[in-house]
């Protein structure tokens, strides 16, 4: 096995031993990311030097005898909607090509922290609004296992970076799927960790009481090894929960048991693709080999939660784009006859087609005469939705079911259909309005060789209990080992 | 007092103040006034990407302690919404505010009015974030506007009251007594100049269908309202008064021209222009504004219990309401001298309060304390914190004065001299000899005397010359180096000559 | 139920987006089938439901009052699109 291929635990080991350094490391995966970019395009920017001066760094602090955080010299990419001091955050926006931020995100302070190598900023959707990362204002991201396809999205360029082996780790956010559907398209693992786990500070709001930081990584052992370092409080997040983070990378391989796992039944509606429904058939038997009870549940509301979710992410995310405007930061349009057509040229001309579409119909939901019907019910309905869960997970320890209807589908096969775009997001979405964690791993191919994932949920704070079911399916099976051929 | 009209002025006043707090609502940045342009900024109150709010439990706090003070009822769940709309002054385009739960509704304070004390009633106080400045280009010539956003972000109390005020006169006492109020209980400095309190008055009037000129009241109603009006951009208690003063005229005037009513055109915004000393009604906004208000996400509810509430009522002073009513029972002030003394602000009255308790007379320490005392905080423009005398000087002067039997008018020098050189009453007295005590009989043997010697003078006054008296009294004051006490000896006189 | 030419222009107004007729036309099709979709949530009965803005039960978050550095003026304003000597510039308002 190549270097790149190996998971951050091997590469942590192999520099223990002394087998390798940080700056080989960083210099393999730099390699890596040269060779294969022009075909993934999995990166906005990466500073070669930056990324080797911070491997350096490491080196020497090893080399001194000096204390290494528990991701030292492990090369990390960073979606590009997390803010990085006095480097450029865009977003994947023209608005803010050139947005300079003055202060990092609590996420990359922790990664700093920590000593990994920030090894680049990866590509999104605008805004993270979109299944695909076709929405991105520079370029399009294509999936490791099959060019001509999708990577899923928004984080599809942090997803696609792990898949490619250009970076062992990644962060991304998820507000409605944005972590889990492109794990499972790009055939990695993907959390969603609990609402308030990790800190949002610094992360560029798409809709803030949906939102959450996660880890990308090839194998369920990485992502509690990421998920420890980056979560925690932080005070200045008010809605980032003080509560001890657990070992999670220490307790990862204990299995839960007895174990019980709930089966929604609207997440095995039509709609769901017969190969995805039997990969997630085969890993529902591994899990009943190990002796879980497997129980049918329903969530009764879940087939209203991509109608709520548009209407409350939409609703938010039209007032936490309002900042951009061309006064304080960002892009403004040369030619405008007044204050306000300043305004709306600089947002008209700045902002893509899918994120003006999303400030529009939240604008819609929220104005005067509309809130009752939209907004208000909206709300009412994400609890009833949340009220699901909370009931399911009274009797089941876990849910199970596909992470996407479908596998990873062609560019621009839903680029003029932003309804079938949101319908991608069917399983994924009810976990961010209840504010639970998920995650989707690996659990076998199509037929055409695209990858399918296994989406788990647990309920608040159950992150521990999540990784562990999660690793048990992954010690039965190989689908964590397989690498794309670039 | 205003000019008795045909109608009836309905006021209410919408008041926002800046809280004293060291750092701003949501961020670590001063609320300092007067600093360089755009130097007490950060991402959180610039509103860059990513960055979030955190409530400054200080800001929050002094809400509840000046809800408590205006009898509000707090709310036991209170949460934030955001209202959103464009101005470059809001960096994030929307101010995070409280829309459907503010922390409280009701209250008020009372007034006084020339009917006797009056209740303003309040709708709702509630916490909000202020916006930036902006400077606009004064040639006229359409020039660039700036921006400075030290004051984004600093906390604001928006304190509305129910439309309770019926002249330009008991809103200037609104705002006089909430002001003293706020100041007192240390919420804000209420500085106008400084625009840590701003008013916006809602004004319209009733016109009794008698003089509406034929025009019908609307259904419901037993007098003709007019459209209101808000005036925004007033920067003083006086052009509070003069702006309600004009703009009711003139709504009474338009309505004679126009025949229209409350509800039949939408609510109109005007400026005061305070050098023309008229209002300026803009373009009445038929696009209703849509502030798209829903709760803020990034911040979390509070939860108010009572022994939070209980620590926060144990901080309040005296209010002043209370100590006025104190004033009067307990040290047998008139409400006339208590609410003077009141209205001085919370040092003053404490500053009184030592004097009356160390010279035992409460009417004298007021008399000297409203008058001599506050003469000189006036002229010399200082607060009674710098005020030289201590109360204990002033209290032994007040002694001293009634022990010897002082006039008022040397006791006013012996004032004047202990705050020149800032020696003790009992040293000036003894110096000018104005210790000598006279008794009755003496004054009576000099009153005596004077009539003796003064025939002519006599005569004038019991020919009906009072101002021969003069030469009387005045005889009787030289034989005393002018230590005698006029009023005593006027007294005498008066009693004497009667006898002649 | 479709949304007319109107409402969508006084939208982009709120929203201070300015919309090429190519994509008024695009919006003005999408959005209402998007908005017929979201409509399906008036089928269900939600009387007595209490709304849902926070998933997590938290409240009671402040921080001390204690000041905290601020920006240079130069960090502050280094990101602006116009200057002008300390301040941010933008085209003239009228109140
Ligand atoms: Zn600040």
């Amino acid at each position: 096995m190549q270097l790149i291929e190996r998971t951050a635990a091997e590469l942590r080991a192999l520099m223990a031993q002394g087998e390798v350094n940080a700056v080989q490391i960083t210099e393999a995966f730099l390699q890596a990311i040269r060779a294969r970019e022009p075909q993934v395009q999995a990166f906005l920017h990466v500073d070669e030097s930056d990324a080797l001066a911070q491997a350096t760094a490491i080196d020497q602090k090893r080399k001194h005898g000096w204390q290494l955080g528990p991701l030292a010299g492990i090369p990390v990419a960073i979606k590009d909607v997390l803010c990085t001091k006095g480097q450029v955050t865009t977003c994947g926006s023209r608005i803010l090509e050139n947005f300079v931020p003055p202060y990092d995100a609590h996420v990359i302070t922790r990664l700093r922290e920590a000593d990994a190598v920030l090894i680049g900023k990866t590509n999104m959707d605008e805004f993270a609004m979109g299944s695909s990362t076709e929405n991105s204002a520079f370029k399009t991201t294509r999936n490791p296992w099959d060019l001509e396809r999708i990577p899923g999205g928004s984080s599809g360029g942090s997803a696609a970076a792990v898949a490619a082996c250009e970076a062992p780790l990644a962060v991304g956010s998820d507000t409605g799927g944005s972590i889990r559907q492109p794990a499972s398209l790009c055939g990695i693992v993907g959390m969603k960790p609990t609402y308030g786990r990790v800190s949002r500070f610094g992360l560029v709001a798409f809709a803030s009481s949906l939102d959450q930081i996660g880890p990308f990584s090839h194998d369920v052992t990485d992502c509690a090894l990421l998920l420890e370092v980056i979560a925690g409080h932080d005070k200045r997040d008010s809605t980032s929960v003080y509560r001890p983070v657990p070992p999670y990378s220490r307790t990862v391989n204990t299995p839960v048991k007895p174990l019980t796992i709930g089966l929604p039944r609207e997440f095995f509606d039509e709609g769901l693709d017969p190969e995805v429904n039997a990969c997630v058939q085969e890993a529902l038997k591994v899990y009943r080999g190990l002796g879980a009870n497997i129980k049918e549940v329903s969530l009764p509301h879940s087939r209203y939660a991509v109608a709520v979710y548009y209407i409350v992410a939409t609703a938010e995310a039209s007032s936490n784009l309002a900042r951009y405007d061309g006064v304080h930061y960002g892009y403004r349009a040369p030619d405008f006859d007044s204050m306000i057509h300043m305004y709306s040229r600089s947002r008209g001309l700045g902002f893509g087609k899918e994120v003006k579409r999303r400030i529009m119909l939240g604008t819609y939901a929220l104005s005067s005469g509309y809130y009752d019907a939209y907004y208000l019910k909206a709300l009412k309905v994400r609890r009833l939705i949340k009220e699901d869960f909370d009931r399911a997970f009274a009797e089941c320890d876990v849910l199970m079911g596909p992470t996407s209807p479908t596998p990873a589908f062609r560019v621009g096969e839903k680029a003029e259909n932003p309804l079938a775009m949101y319908l991608s997001d069917i399983y994924t979405i009810s976990c961010n309005l209840a504010g639970i964690a998920g995650i989707s791993i690996p659990c076998g191919f199509t037929k055409a060789g695209l990858p399918v994932g296994l989406q788990i949920l647990a309920g608040p704070f159950e992150e521990e209990k999540l990784l562990r079911v999660a690793r048990m399916h992954e010690a039965q099976t190989d689908w964590h080992l397989r690498r794309p051929r670039l | 007092m205003s000019r008795p009209t045909p109608y009836t002025i309905v006021i209410g006043l919408e008041v926002h103040v800046q809280l004293l707090t060291r750092t701003k609502l949501f961020c670590g940045c001063s609320t300092q006034f007067g600093l360089p342009p755009n130097s007490a900024t950060c991402p959180v109150c610039i509103g860059m990407p990513g960055v979030l709010p955190v409530m400054n439990r200080a800001a929050f706090e002094l809400a509840l302690k000046a809800a408590l003070a205006l009898q509000c009822n707090i709310a036991p769940f209170t949460k934030w919404d955001r209202k959103n709309y464009y101005y470059p002054d809001l960096p994030k385009n929307y101010q995070i505010s409280q829309y459907d739960l503010p922390f409280s509704t009701g209250g008020g304070l009372e007034i006084m009015t020339p009917q006797g004390p009056k209740w303003i009633g309040l709708i709702r106080v509630h916490l909000e974030e202020d916006a930036g400045k902006l400077l606009h280009d004064e040639t006229g010539r359409g020039g660039d506007s700036l921006v400075d956003l030290n004051r984004a972000g600093t906390p604001l109390l928006e304190i509305v009251s129910k439309p309770d005020m019926n002249s330009p006169e008991e809103a200037k006492a609104y705002l006089e007594e909430l002001r003293l109020l706020l100041r007192e209980i240390g919420v804000s400095d209420c500085e106008m100049q400084e625009g840590s309190l701003r008013v916006d008055a809602n004004v319209n009037i009733r016109i009794p269908p008698e003089h509406a000129g034929g025009r019908k009241p609307l259904p419901g109603r037993q007098y003709v309202a007019t459209p209101i009006v808000e005036i925004k951009n007033l920067n003083s208690f006086r052009a509070v008064e003069r702006a309600i003063a004009y703009e009711t005229q003139r709504q009474f005037e338009e309505f004679q021209e126009s025949g229209k009513q409350l509800g039949e055109v939408s609510k109109a915004t005007a400026g005061w222009d305070d050098v023309q000393g008229v209002t300026v009604v803009q373009r009445r906004k038929e696009e209703a504004s849509d502030y798209r208000y829903f709760p803020e996400p990034d911040l979390v509810p509070v939860e108010v219990d009572q022994a939070w509430l209980d620590r926060i009522r144990a901080t309040l002073p005296e209010l002043p309401a209370a100590r006025r009513k104190r004033f009067e029972s307990q040290l047998g002030l008139s409400a006339y001298d208590a609410r003077v003394l009141v209205g001085q602000g919370l040092a003053f009255a404490d500053y009184f309060e030592k004097v009356a308790r160390e010279c035992g007379d409460a009417k004298a320490a007021s008399n000297w304390c409203s008058n001599q005392v506050l003469a000189v905080l006036n002229e010399r423009k200082i607060s009674i914190q710098d005020f030289p005398l201590a109360p204990e000087a002033l209290a032994d002067l007040i002694i001293r004065v009634k022990k010897h039997n002082i006039n008022a008018q040397r006791a006013r020098e012996v004032f004047g001299i202990m705050l020149q050189t800032g020696e003790t009453a009992d040293g000036i007295i003894k110096r000018l000899g104005l210790d000598v005590s006279f008794d009755a009989e003496e004054l009576r043997e000099l009153v005596k005397k004077s009539i003796a010697a003064n025939a002519k003078a006599v005569a004038d006054v019991k020919a009906g010359k009072q101002k021969a008296m003069d030469a009387l009294v005045g005889f009787v004051m030289r034989e005393t180096k002018g230590k005698a006490p006029t009023d005593e000896v006027r007294r005498l006189m008066n009693e004497e000559l009667a006898k002649v | 139920m479709a949304l007319t030419g109107d409402q969508v222009r006084w939208v982009a107004h709120l929203a201070r987006l300015e919309l090429t007729e190519e994509e008024f036309q695009l919006f003005t099709g999408q959005l209402t089938r998007i908005v017929d979709f979201i409509d399906q949530l008036q089928q269900l009965n939600t009387e007595g439901v209490e709304p849902l803005a926070h998933a997590l039960p938290i409240h009671n978050v402040f921080r001390p009052d204690e000041p905290a550095p601020s920006l240079s003026v130069d960090e502050a304003l280094a990101n602006a699109p116009a200057r002008k000597g300390d301040f941010y510039s933008v085209p003239a308002v009228l109140d």
